[in-house]
């Protein structure tokens, strides 16, 4: 195998695609005689329907049809859980009876010659309720604690008496506001159906998944559907699933035997696709006087809805991150009158990792120890969760870079000690991690007489890049250059590949693509002259035995400088730097932009991002782009990205972890500890906002 | 949306006669657009004044003259706004992002509609929408709230920036309508809450803005608008504040200040002037006449920190006008 592809920085094979609009997405698939869905959402937090005024909006001009639970078709919704699913539970089933869960529920669509009218005629419908008071407050005394099935709970030792002889404890509780997703593309559905046979032109991170979904929910056979999704415009995890949107897309097609688009708005983002759960955390941390951890307890509780069980890894890494001898770990649920959570980019780590990682550097001060000098002496020979060897792990190499290349010498250890003018200067810094997955995939690959390679995978593209990687990937592998391959995704009826998350897509894609290519090669050595096209599929996933023997992640430092105005406590990051050894880095290019947007990410999740509800009836009060804040430019001004070598020859055949939940992870711990470091305060609720700074 | 006619006014006579019939101006739209898309407003029939002659920008001696339909980003650089009043170009420069000041006139910046979350919710209690249906906010979400000039009715801020340094340089508008012209200060345009939300300004049916003067001042240079927001950019004011102030050596000869995010209406602050009046331009000094700022203040459940907030803010823009930080 000639090294001449993999490894460099390949621009984006479909970037003059995007730029220029030819690059479509769900919501531009356009057919001819399309109608327009819109969905009316519940006004109440909880309770049921008593009365729909259907007939008055059916008669607005343009309306095709008003669907309720009083008319809708009875949907088969046979069982079917795809690996993003909540093992626990049932999933939402739309327009079926007249309970209504939560705020914002989807409890009728109109479906209308134009968006116009779809919008007037949702606008005019009125329906009634039965109201109910929501719980919604995870910290409420009557929120119901789940011992979440999927059990993640972990023990080693005796922490709690550890903790009691420790020569050094604290104890330290956190709380994160639920977040939303926001990606700038909003989901859609084109839903067409001919005969039996349901085409979704659909906007999913695992266009398998939500073919299979589609089906179950019908009661139609698999190879009815057909889910195309080419491009993605960013998703942060919300199209893992498939919503009741998409649903209702196909519904509504159905009734009305027409294409139907539906597109949500910006405020219906915040209510049926999924969030990043509110998160209660405890930790307790003993240690010696020379800062070796004896005990460490962390307890996590996230939200979920009543009628699913989303969970995440929210404390399993304070079983391998720090070596210490005592620890449990414990993961609780709270059953709130919400949607159901989902995935968001660093899911459970970049939540789990902000407490561990404050308490770690509380920790430092207490010992008067520098925060990376107590992350080395608690570095652990290897995963003491499981007992065995990490296939490869550059966390100390990560801090040594990246403490040379953020000149963290200068920085003044003691807390308010550093100043630029009026403006108090706070340096921080933290691990980051995330394991390193791969799953079963497959992957077709083509060799056409006229020397191009055609290679098809039902893989998706949410912006990481997967469209060039792979291209490099299949290039390397054939040895062609580029422009010789010709690489497709999002379709479900390509080789089925695993969800587009979890940091696993060029692990699991890339190995069965790798796979395929070698196998061509194989076949074409057999036949070495042709006119026919060569063909060869691969389904590759890890090898159980090396899975067995170690334990894989990927690990970082991530640093950052903050500016306070003390006067009126606005907290600026005036730089960051992350630093990440993650095996073999594809492209260096996509790589460092992957990992700038996931920071870009923390920053948000440090400072602004936080989805506020009204106590009274659950509803998003904040669900908008002016009250929702993610960073900007000015909040962003200097991100820097650099990875250490490291050669893994565990993980898969491509020797690459995966990088895209990693990036978020970290930087918001890095940036509250520079605002402690700053302030000498220290703040354990995200978002910090400027009014904690008023008596820093 | 609700389908609207819009028909352009070749005239301000003529604009002015369709608005008493019962049209609605649009200038930029970048706010009537938005709400009219929610169903927030529902006007049936719109006059597009664009195409009339208030786009102008000039000195007449030492006053500044706006066109209302001047659009805030040629306002902001345009160079008599940065000879003549600088804070004004610093307050909009702060304002909303380069697209919507591209579109944003004057005129329509001043009669923006609040922020307030619930105001957009159509399935919410909201006095200002609906007289009478309860304020979501007050027993809500109130972060953004006022802490001044509210009433148990409606707590909403007034979000302009503009109107805050215009309303401290104490600019006045010439508005014409079918009664004919008359001309009053900027800060006369905004009502209190009081018992009538929905009443937000002082126009009468048919009035246009057509021109805002700002008057000379002779230590108009000595000013600075601070914006305290927690995103850098693009975000309605925590609490802003507009300082203007004259020195004669190390004292303040006389001040002009005006808030907001802290009111329901820009708010000038006359006791903090007086206060500041022959004072010498030092912290001490300062934090104690803008302690008075607060007096009166009734927070809410989400947004006590303004009370503190407020009064700093107050001391940095004074700071910062002085040139003492």
């Amino acid at each position: 195998m000639t090294m001449n592809v993999i490894g460099k920085p390949v621009a984006r094979v479909d970037g003059r695609d995007k730029v220029t609009g030819r690059a479509l997405y769900a919501a531009e698939f356009n057919q001819s005689n399309q109608a327009y869905a819109v969905i009316v959402n519940a006004t109440v937090g909880l309770g049921r329907i008593t009365g729909i005024d259907q007939a008055a909006v059916a008669k607005m001009p343009g309306v095709l049809s008003v669907l309720s639970h009083l008319n809708a078709p009875k949907l088969a919704y046979r069982p079917h859980k795809g690996s993003i699913d909540p093992k626990t539970g049932e999933r939402l089933h739309v327009l079926q009876d007249e309970a209504v869960r939560f705020h914002g529920q989807p409890v009728a669509l109109i479906v209308a010659e134009t968006l116009d009218s779809a919008e007037r005629a949702a606008a005019a419908l009125r329906i009634t309720y039965e109201a109910q008071r929501p719980i919604i407050d995870i910290a409420d005394p009557d929120a119901r604690a789940i011992v979440p099935e999927s059990g993640r709970d972990h023990t080693r030792g005796d922490a709690e008496a550890a903790f009691a002889n420790a020569p050094v404890n604290l104890k330290a509780s956190y709380d994160i506001a639920r977040e939303n997703h926001n990606p700038m593309e909003p989901h859609a559905t084109v839903a067409v159906w001919k005969g039996d046979k349901l085409t979704l032109w659909s906007k999913s991170q695992y266009v398998v998944n939500e073919q299979a979904e589609i089906a179950a929910i019908f009661g139609i056979p698999l190879e009815n559907v057909q889910v195309i999704c080419p491009f993605i415009g960013g998703a942060f995890g919300t199209s893992l699933r498939t919503w009741s949107h998409v649903t209702l897309a196909a519904m509504a097609a159905r009734v009305t035997q027409r294409p139907v688009k539906l597109a949500l708005t910006r405020k219906q983002m915040f209510f049926t696709t999924g969030h990043r759960p509110r998160t209660l955390q405890h930790v307790a941390i003993g240690a010696t006087q020379d800062g070796k951890l004896t005990s460490l307890i962390h307890e996590g509780t996230g939200e979920t809805s009543r009628y699913e069980q989303f969970s995440e890894a929210l404390v399993a890494s304070s079983s391998y991150l720090v070596s210490c001898p005592n620890v449990t770990t414990r993961y609780r649920l709270a059953a709130l009158d919400t949607g159901t959570p989902v995935f968001m980019r660093g899911p459970g780590e970049a939540s789990g990792v902000f407490a561990l990682e404050s308490a770690l550097d509380e920790l430092s001060y207490k010992l008067n120890i520098d925060p990376i000098e107590l992350r080395r002496r608690n570095e652990p020979k290897l995963d003491e969760g499981v007992n065995k060897p990490f296939s490869s792990r550059s966390l100390i190499r990560c801090y040594d870079v990246g403490a040379e290349r953020f000149q963290w010498l200068n920085r003044m250890p003691q807390p308010r000690s550093m100043l630029d003018g009026r403006l108090r200067i706070g340096i921080g810094v933290a691990s980051a991690t995330y394991p390193a997955y791969q799953a079963q995939s497959s992957a077709r690959v083509r060799l056409l007489a006229s020397g191009i390679a055609e290679v098809e995978v039902a893989a998706s593209d949410m912006g990481p890049g997967t469209y060039t990687s792979m291209t490099q990937v299949a290039a390397e592998t054939l040895g062609l250059p580029i422009d010789k391959v010709r690489f497709s995704l999002g379709r479900s009826d390509f080789p089925p590949a695993p969800s587009h998350g979890g940091s696993w897509t060029m692990a699991s894609v890339g190995s069965a693509i790798r796979a395929a290519c070698i196998s061509v090669l194989e076949e074409a050595k057999k036949r070495p002259s042709t006119d026919r096209p060569l063909e060869a599929t691969a389904t590759t996933q890890r090898d159980a035995g090396v899975a067995g023997r170690f334990s894989m992640h990927a690990f970082g430092a991530v640093f950052a400088e903050v500016a306070i105005d003390p006067d009126v406590g606005t907290i600026r990051v005036r730089r960051a730097l992350g630093v990440y050894g993650a095996g073999r880095i594809i492209n260096p290019l996509l790589a460092t932009s992957q990992c700038t947007g996931g920071m870009i990410g923390g920053i948000g999740m440090a400072l602004m991002e936080r989805t506020v509800l009204d106590r009274r009836d659950g509803r998003p009060v904040n669900a908008h782009m002016a009250d929702y804040l993610m960073p900007v430019n000015l909040d962003t001004p200097k991100i820097e990205v650099q990875f250490v070598d490291e050669v893994d020859p565990h993980v898969n055949p491509l020797g690459v972890k995966g990088l895209g939940e990693i990036a978020l992870v970290g930087m918001a711990p890095a940036i509250a500890n520079a605002v402690f470091h700053a302030t000498g305060k220290r703040i354990r609720r995200l978002p910090i906002l400027l009014e904690d700074m008023l008596h820093a | 949306m609700i389908p609207f006619t819009i028909t352009q006014a070749p005239s301000t006579h003529e604009a002015i006669q369709a608005a008493a019939a019962g049209g609605r101006y649009i200038a930029g739209g970048t706010t009537l657009i938005d709400l009219m898309r929610e169903e927030v407003e529902r006007p049936d029939r719109l006059i597009d004044i664009n195409a009339l002659p208030l786009k102008h920008i000039r000195a007449e001696g030492p006053d500044l003259i706006i066109g209302a339909l001047a659009r805030m980003s040629e306002v902001a650089v345009h160079p008599d706004t940065r000879r003549l009043h600088p804070v004004i170009g610093e307050a909009l420069i702060e304002g909303a992002s380069p697209q919507l000041r591209n579109m944003a006139s004057m005129g329509g910046n001043l009669l923006q509609r609040v922020r307030c979350p619930y105001f957009r919710m159509l399935d919410a209690p909201c006095n200002k929408r609906i007289p009478g249906s309860g304020c979501s906010a007050i027993d809500g979400l109130n972060i953004g709230h006022a802490i001044l000039g509210t009433s148990d009715q409606c707590a909403a801020t007034h979000p302009s920036d503009v109107a805050v340094a215009l309303v401290a340089l104490e600019a006045t508008m010439r508005v014409q309508g079918p009664q004919g012209e008359r001309t009053f200060p900027v800060e006369e345009l905004y009502r209190l809450p009081g018992d009538t939300p929905h009443l937000e300004h002082t126009l009468l049916p048919g009035e246009l803005i057509v021109e805002i003067r700002v008057p000379g001042l002779s230590y108009s240079r000595r000013a600075r608008y601070l914006k305290v927001r927690d995103r850098a950019s693009y975000e309605f004011a925590l609490i802003a504040a507009a300082a203007v102030i004259d020195l004669d050596g190390g004292v303040i000869r006389e001040a002009r200040l005006a808030v907001g995010g802290a009111g329901t209406r820009p708010w000038r602050l006359r006791a903090v002037e007086q206060a500041l009046k022959g004072k010498r331009l030092e912290r001490a000094t300062l934090e104690a006449a803008a302690r008075t700022a607060v007096e009166g203040a009734r927070p809410l459940s989400g947004n006590q920190y303004k009370v503190e907030l407020l009064p700093r803010t107050i001391v940095r823009a004074l700071e910062l006008a002085g040139e003492i930080a």
